[in-house]
């Protein structure tokens, strides 16, 4: 599913955050990322959503080397990614309906089917009540959920989540872990990245330490 | 409908409520430059219709003289090489045509006026004009052959000028119109790169980030080239009906014909896909230099 091999990443012309990552994941893989703050967690997953490139070493996603990638090719690997972003970035204009619809729209699906798959994953995070809302009138937890729905609504293969459970109680923060595994078990490779380690410890999944921009154990 | 609205919040944008605005301006000013350069040419071929192949043989007013000195010219003319036909303007006519300029009172009627021969001549084999004027000179002392085609050609000139000034109008505002959908289409990108990077990383290739623009231009563009269209219509039927009711004989006729009017009907369709385009490439360059 996803092989990083001696990856090293820096931001335009400033030192790396990252240095020689190299580990594999499975199809079908539940993982958690975790390290302190500024340890290069974001980096690391923002090289996996392909929101940025790597400085060296190479990474192949669903058995592509994205170093041979041609940028045409990029937006259909995206699609097979699930991204629950650290600060939701739901469009507030749109309605909670439109914001879990929209990776359909994007990728081309009928209006009746958009519908359908958004509410019904809606309903799955409890938010079936909320699909007229606009996402200013809901709280950071209904948020944090809509952003799940919208991650998921494609079934993606590879679900990515930056600390998606720093805006909630830690009820909730169960509740969305259980989502999670509840997708992973229907074939979802799902990463998480946290540094709560109540939550980690929690579950029996296996767990990547960074430290300092390095990748210094998996357990 | 809900379904069909845009992913990012272009309608929001400050800028984009003067655009159509802007564009109406700039419909307007290329819907007035081109009408003046349409309407200049038509006159300018009307007049050029008229007056090719004709001069005018100017007699001096002598009293109880002037039939005899007709007779004369007329004799001499028809047998002049390239001369097809000559045809004598009566007084009243002469006066007529003075009518605009000296009114109809008393004076001019007593204003002694030179005689007036209007001259057909053959357009492919004229005859020698200085040549012609010598002799004539000679049997009638104090006439003129008034060649139509040299003021003509100083008319024409003057058009050819004005239909470049035109020309440059249309260019300059064209640009400035590129320059303002530039402008509005990287401040709107600025404003919603976060949403735009949303819709990228979900999987959004750049043609469909690039439509959302394009719609916005496409709207805009049609509003403004409408606003403009009527301004200038309204201005240019305006004009024509001031110059037909005032003008007499001292303005051309400045009515545009059909075809005329297709032409400003494009102005503003052709600034809306003007617009579009820009909008787009701007988009697409932008877009290129995310990964």
């Amino acid at each position: 599913m996803i092989r990083f091999v001696n990856v090293g990443m820096r931001y335009g012309l400033g030192d790396e955050v990252l240095h020689d990552i190299s580990f594999e994941l499975k199809p079908g893989s539940f993982h958690f990322l975790s390290g302190a703050s500024g340890a290069g967690k974001s980096s690391l997953l923002k090289l996996i959503y392909l929101a940025t490139r790597p400085s060296r070493g190479m990474i192949t996603l669903f058995g592509q080397d994205l170093s041979t990638c041609q940028r045409k090719d990029i937006p259909a690997l995206r699609r097979k990614i699930g991204v629950v972003f650290q600060d939701f970035r739901l469009l507030e204009h749109l309605t909670v309906l439109e914001n879990v619809s929209l990776p359909l729209k994007v990728a081309g699906a009928k209006a009746v089917r958009m519908r359908e798959h958004a509410a019904e994953l809606l309903s799955w995070v409890g938010l079936e009540n909320c699909i007229d809302a606009l996402p200013s009138t809901l709280s950071g937890g209904e948020k944090q959920r809509v952003a799940i729905a919208r991650a998921v609504v494609t079934r993606p293969q590879l679900l990515i989540a930056d600390e998606p459970t720093g805006n909630v109680d830690d009820a909730i923060a169960m509740r969305l872990l259980h989502l999670f595994e509840e997708l992973n078990r229907l074939g979802t490779t799902v990463m998480i990245a946290t540094h709560n380690e109540t939550l980690i410890n929690s579950f029996d999944h296996t767990r990547l330490v960074l430290e300092a921009g390095e990748l210094k154990r998996v357990t | 409908m809900l379904w069909q609205r845009n992913d990012l919040a272009l309608d929001a944008d400050p800028a984009r409520r003067f655009l159509p605005w802007l564009l109406a301006m700039i419909v307007f000013l290329a819907g007035m430059a081109l009408a003046g350069m349409m309407g200049l040419t038509s006159a300018v071929d009307r007049w050029d219709k008229g007056l090719t192949g004709t001069v005018t043989i100017q007699l001096p007013p002598v009293i109880g003289k002037s039939d005899q000195a007709i007779k004369n010219v007329r004799a001499i003319l028809a047998q002049t090489p390239g001369i097809l036909s000559t045809r004598v303007i009566k007084t009243s006519e002469a006066r007529a045509m003075l009518e605009p300029w000296l009114g109809k009172g008393a004076f001019a009627k007593d204003l002694p006026l030179p005689r007036l021969i209007d001259v057909r001549i053959r357009t492919n084999a004229p005859p020698n004009m200085e040549g012609l004027g010598i002799v004539l000179g000679n049997a009638v002392p104090g006439t003129v052959v008034d060649d139509h085609r040299k003021s003509l050609e100083r008319i024409i000139s003057l058009a050819r000028s004005v239909k470049l000034i035109a020309l440059i109008i249309v260019v300059l505002v064209t640009l400035s119109a590129i320059s303002m959908v530039i402008f509005i289409t990287r401040t709107g990108l600025a404003i919603h790169y976060p949403g735009i990077e949303l819709l990228h990383l979900i999987g959004a290739v750049d043609n469909y980030i690039a439509r959302q623009f394009q719609g916005q231009a496409m709207e805009l563009g049609l509003k403004g080239g409408l606003i403009g269209f009527i301004l200038t219509a309204a201005t240019v039927i305006a004009l024509t009906q001031f110059a037909n009711a005032f003008g007499g004989g001292f303005l051309p006729t400045i009515a545009l014909n059909l075809n005329q009017w297709l032409v400003l009907i494009s102005v503003p369709l052709g600034i809306t896909l003007v617009g579009v385009i820009t909008a787009r490439f701007t988009v697409l360059a932008e877009l290129r230099k995310m990964p």
